[in-house]
């Protein structure tokens, strides 16, 4: 699938607030590509609903502009929009069959029948839900249902649609499975779709770029494994995967390359988002990057708290540095380490995998 | 009730002699038997001695008027009367009053000598039994039907008024927060703590000619002081306070069924093109239809069979089935008659309550 790198939706500083005071959204400037799978993934009360409805038109922004294929659309009602949309509860019309359901996004539009049953029949063929058209919502399951939801938003052929959780209710498989799917009918349909989630491995698998929201501020846009290897900030790499910091103070500064000294021990990072000499910052190294020997750049000492057998890989918490979070992954290979829970041990990483960050209280 | 609809023991307790010599009267050409008359003096002794007479007289007087005073004067006559066989009793009677001497008389006697009638029924829809078979009463007479026809057809308005009203403030209280739609609930039910009687007569207060409103009106300009508006004592009054009362009936039910209509349906129907009325009329009024049945059967059901209201704000034109029903019962002391309405009071609204099952369905209706 090819990102045309077209500006389709766009934010400018688009501020909300609802009750007048505590800003919900603070600043916000996003710029969507056409045909691009875009996830806001943050803490719950972060404010990616608040930006989704902004966007749907069911809520107003305080301040900013919010743009739809180049026309501003502050001022357009939702149902002017013509933005397919996905809730998490599902939204079905409960007195409506699921053909009905369908149908009803294509009767407003006063499409012709003939024409109707088609897309109706091609949408649920979609969701592999054909032979349940005549079921009413209650006489199906979760996953049935977020199938039927899903087409129906999907039926009237928007060029943009905004799902809300839409897998939050189901069980871990189904929902695996959902991801899947609806990453292939995104990549069928050539849409753009705007997707919120607080479950980081649903925004990873399934992205083109994730916007990271926290306290109303995206902390960083940017693809999956840019998002996991170069974090810009503690609250990024601290969200997203597995994360070891040190909190510590900058003591050098060489280029790319700062000195950081923690409980006087000297490690040198990548300046990410340090500051000056003298000012405080977090270290964050992954888990996978860590050796237990003393063959790279940084060496520490390190005690093993807890050995996890976990089958492909040994999780093992360490405590290092007063840290006793610090967790490594020991691939289990032939040529294994073989730990015992007490051992000390040297541990090491390099420069470069490991970022100084903004200093997180 | 059911039995007072239709019990008439009266007749055949306080003449008991008398019924059974007059079932052996059968050409009715002719007046009955010396020996009826004979029963009758006897029996009307003893009913003297217990002041039955008059019951009796008043109970014949529904079916033809002025027999009340001809029991009351035989009754003072008989009571001074020794009861011997050898005297002529038929001359006596006609000698007390003419009444004995009609033919009319005595077949109304025997009409309603069985312990139970039809009779109460058939007054209750304007109908008579007349010694010549059911007939329909003269039209100076019918009232029952009429009023029956009224007190439904302002029932459906006043239902349709508390709709119309009470549809939007349950869609308002149900989408505001909770600390708003307490405040606004307890608006709502505020009424309950004062008397249904001052609420009646504040809107008495209002509307009546020398009323506030009348006095605006006036005061405004928009109408003279000479033809002040007839507001009250009328369908107008009764319609007017009854949906004001009958308000948060209707408010209730429909607020606890809107309020578990999640607001992810209304918006769903907008994002998929409806819009502010289609979503209304295709998704959300559908949902909120348990509360309106349930909102609708209960006001007018309590309409159907409201008593003080029109009573006090009904004048003649705007009062219910249920006055009437109260004046037999307490004035006219017809507790047959009354009996026989309420009975069919109640056969309709169980018949307009199975319509409606029949056309939306009773499980539909949610009461909360
Ligand atoms: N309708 C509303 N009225 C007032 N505050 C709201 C409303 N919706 C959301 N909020 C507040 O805005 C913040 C962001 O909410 P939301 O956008 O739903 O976050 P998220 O979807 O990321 O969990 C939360 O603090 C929430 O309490
Ligand atoms: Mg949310």
């Amino acid at each position: 699938m090819s990102i045309k790198n077209q500006d389709f939706v766009t934010f400018e500083n688009v501020q909300k607030t609802y009750d007048g005071k505590e800003l919900v959204v603070k600043n916000l400037n996003l710029n969507i590509y056409r045909g691009e799978f875009l996830t806001m993934l943050g803490p719950s009360g972060s404010g990616k609903t608040t930006c989704l409805m902004m966007l749907a038109g069911f809520e107003n922004s305080t301040n900013g502009e919010i743009k739809l294929n180049g026309n501003l659309i502050n001022n357009i009602p939702p149902y002017k929009r013509n933005i397919g949309m996905v809730f998490q509860n599902y939204a079905l019309f409960p007195h409506m069959s699921v053909a009905e359901n369908l149908a009803f996004p294509l009767e407003v539009r006063k499409i012709e029948k003939a024409d109707r049953d088609k897309k109706i029949t091609r949408a649920l063929e979609m969701v592999k839900m054909e032979q349940f058209k005549n079921r009413m919502p209650a006489q199906l399951s979760g996953g049935q249902q977020q199938r039927v939801a899903l087409a129906r938003s999907l039926v009237f052929e928007p060029d943009l649609v905004l799902m809300d959780e839409p897998l939050g209710a189901l069980d871990k498989q189904l929902r695996e499975q959902m991801q899947y799917e609806i990453k292939h009918l995104h990549e069928e349909l050539e849409i753009t779709v705007v997707y919120v989630t607080h479950d980081q491995s649903e925004a990873l698998t399934m992205s083109d770029r994730v916007a990271v929201f926290n306290d109303g501020v995206i902390q960083q846009l940017a693809s999956p494994n840019e998002l996991y290897e170069k974090p810009t900030n503690s609250f990024v790499a601290q969200f997203i995967g597995e994360n070891n910091k040190f909190d510590g103070k900058v003591i050098s500064i060489d280029g790319e390359i700062v000195t950081v000294e923690v409980n006087g021990n000297e490690f040198k990072a990548l300046a990410v988002n340090s500051g000056d000499i003298g000012e405080k910052t977090t270290i964050s190294i992954r888990p996978e990057r860590v050796r237990i020997d003393d063959s790279l750049e940084n060496v520490a000492d390190a005690e093993v708290v807890e050995l996890i057998y976990l089958g492909d890989h040994i999780r093992c918490r360490l405590s290092v540095e007063k840290n006793s979070k610090f967790i490594v992954k020991i691939p289990n290979s032939i040529n294994n380490y073989i730990l015992k829970r007490g051992d000390k041990k040297k541990i090491s990483w390099n420069a470069a995998d490991c970022r100084a960050l903004d200093y997180e209280l | 009730m059911l039995f007072r609809s239709v019990e008439n023991q009266i007749v055949s307790r306080t003449l008991p002699g008398t019924i059974e010599e007059l079932s052996k009267w059968d050409d009715d050409s002719v007046l009955p038997s010396e020996q009826v008359y004979y029963q009758l003096a006897k029996d009307l002794k003893i009913a003297v001695e217990n002041k039955t007479h008059t019951r009796l007289g008043s109970r014949l007087n529904y079916e033809m008027s002025g027999i009340a005073s001809t029991f009351r004067k035989t009754g003072r006559s008989v009571k001074k009367w020794d009861i011997d066989q050898q005297i002529n009793y038929k001359e006596k009677f006609l000698n007390i009053d003419k009444k004995w001497g009609n033919i009319e008389f005595w077949r109304l006697l025997k009409l309603y000598s069985p312990k139970v009638t039809s009779g109460y029924f058939l007054n209750a829809v304007d109908l008579i039994k007349t010694t010549e078979g059911i007939s329909q009463r003269d039209e100076t007479e019918r009232i029952y039907l009429f009023l029956f026809q009224r007190t439904i057809y302002m029932s459906v308005l006043i239902t349709l008024l508390c709709l119309l009203m009470g549809y939007p403030v349950a869609y308002l209280i149900s989408r505001l927060p909770m600390k708003s739609a307490n405040l606004l609930l307890i608006f709502v039910l505020l009424p309950f703590w004062t008397s249904l009687l001052v609420r009646t007569s504040a809107w008495k207060v209002l509307l009546q000619q020398e009323g506030v409103i009348n006095d605006i009106l006036v005061f405004v300009g928009l109408v003279g002081d000479l033809d002040r508006l007839q507001l009250i004592n009328n369908q107008f009054g009764t319609i007017v306070a009854m949906t004001h009362i009958l308000l948060p009936f209707m408010i209730l039910p429909l607020y606890s069924v809107m309020k578990t209509i999640p607001e992810s349906y209304v918006k769903a129907a907008k994002s998929l093109g409806a819009n502010e009325w289609t979503s209304f009329r295709r998704v959300y009024f559908p949902q909120s239809i348990p509360g309106v049945g349930a909102g609708c059967i209960l006001v007018f059901i309590l309409s159907i069979g409201y008593y003080i209201t029109p009573e006090i704000v009904g004048g003649t034109s705007g009062t219910f089935i249920s006055n009437r029903i109260a004046y037999h019962i307490s004035y006219s002391l017809n507790w047959g008659l009354g009996a026989a309405l309420a009975s069919i009071l109640l056969v309709a609204v169980l018949i307009l309550y199975y319509v409606y099952d029949k056309i939306i369905g009773i499980d539909n209706v949610k009461l909360g």
